[in-house]
């Protein structure tokens, strides 16, 4: 039995992920706690952020982020995600 | 750090997405380029961020001659978009006192790491300071002498780990911190001196604050202006990256207390600056509930 839920975001993040040199700044700065560390390495060989739903567009992200890998884009209207969670 | 693992699929974030409006760029305007060679997790690229931001608020830009010591952050004077001199370690603020006494309308400021102020030249900030130089100096204080190796400056405080005090700074054997900020903040010459941090979100916001009042007291003739930002180096404090926000605020930032130490001939004490910590850092939490700081 599975529940769903539904997340919102009221922002986005774009991620420069060739230029990212791994040093997971952003993963404990983002209030929301959206973005994780991705399991592929890039050409730096290193692993890179990814976002997921429920972004609010506050660019703690950006400030913190050593190697500007962050834009930060706000939606006019939030954007809502379905998500099946296991009860 | 341990984190949760956000809930739901990776959304694609290559590409901008739709019907959503652009509020903060990749880089600052007046970097040509937000490549650097850097170590992963450094501190000191969010000071340089904040810093041009501050100047370009201002609308200062074209009229400003940057003075650049040597450290790390040097790998930015092949970038910054700025009239710039480079000074031998820890003379810039002798050399920026040159510049604007012959152009006084400049916007003069220094960038200058721990090893190169308070180690090589201490004696060329405290007098700049004293003799009330209408220039901004900007150190990042990190606590090593990152560039050369991480060995141990006259700013770790005690019981830090760097390459030459793996034990641990020892009052004993190296002696007590300077606390610079302090130092200059007691000089009659100097007009604003404040302590920045980076060690999250809401203090690159506020050290941005800070910078832009340096300036502005450099733009209104009042003297000497100076800004110390905390700067993380994982590398030469040994620890592992994401854990160096934390670890500067526990340790750094517990001896260099972020604040404004000096406005207004008001000159506030150590445990004024940390009563006032507290009550900013809930109001900054309160803000990002809210869903975003102030940029």
């Amino acid at each position: 039995m599975s529940e769903t839920r539904t997340i919102k975001s009221r922002g986005a993040v774009t991620i420069d992920v060739e230029t990212c040199k791994g040093c997971e700044l952003c993963i404990v700065a983002c209030p929301p706690r959206v973005l994780s560390m991705s399991t592929e390495v890039n050409q730096l060989g290193v692993h890179y952020p990814r976002l997921h739903p429920g972004c609010t567009g506050c660019a703690a992200c950006l400030m913190v982020c050593p190697d500007f890998c962050f834009e930060v884009f706000r939606f006019e209207e939030p954007v809502l995600t379905t998500i099946e969670e296991p009860a | 750090m341990t984190t949760s693992q956000p809930a739901g699929p990776v959304l694609d974030s290559d590409a901008a997405p739709e019907g959503a409006r652009k509020i903060a760029d990749l880089k600052p305007d007046l970097l040509l380029t937000g490549e650097h060679n850097l170590c992963p997790g450094c501190g000191e690229p969010l000071a340089v961020r904040v810093y041009l931001e501050a100047l370009q608020e201002l609308g200062v830009s074209r009229e400003t001659v940057m003075v650049a010591g040597i450290g790390c952050y040097t790998m930015f004077t092949g970038t910054v978009d700025l009239d710039l001199v480079q000074a031998l370690h820890g003379r810039a603020p002798s050399v920026a006192t040159g510049i604007k006494r012959m152009l006084p309308d400049k916007v003069v400021f220094t960038l200058q790491g721990d090893g190169d102020m308070v180690n090589e030249g201490l004696q060329e900030v405290l007098h700049t300071a004293a003799r009330g130089e209408r220039v901004t100096c900007i150190l990042l204080n990190n606590g090593v002498f990152g560039e050369t190796g991480g060995h141990m400056t006259a700013t770790s405080v005690l019981g830090q780990r760097t390459k030459s005090s793996l034990e641990g700074r020892d009052a004993e054997y190296h002696g007590y911190p300077i606390l610079i900020g302090d130092l200059v903040s007691r000089l009659q010459g100097a007009a604003y001196v404040a302590r920045g941090s980076v060690h999250n979100a809401g203090a690159v916001a506020r050290t941005k604050r800070m910078l832009r009042r340096a300036f502005e007291t450099q733009l209104a003739g009042d003297g000497f202006s100076f800004v110390e930002v905390l700067t993380m180096c994982p590398t030469g404090w040994f620890i592992p990256t994401a854990d160096g926000p934390d670890y500067m605020h526990e340790t750094l930032g517990e001896v260099h207390v972020m604040g404004e130490l000096k406005v207004d001939g008001m000159v506030k004490t150590t445990e004024e600056l940390h009563a006032e910590n507290v009550r900013k850092q809930h109001e900054v939490e309160a803000e990002l509930e809210r869903g975003g700081v102030d940029l």
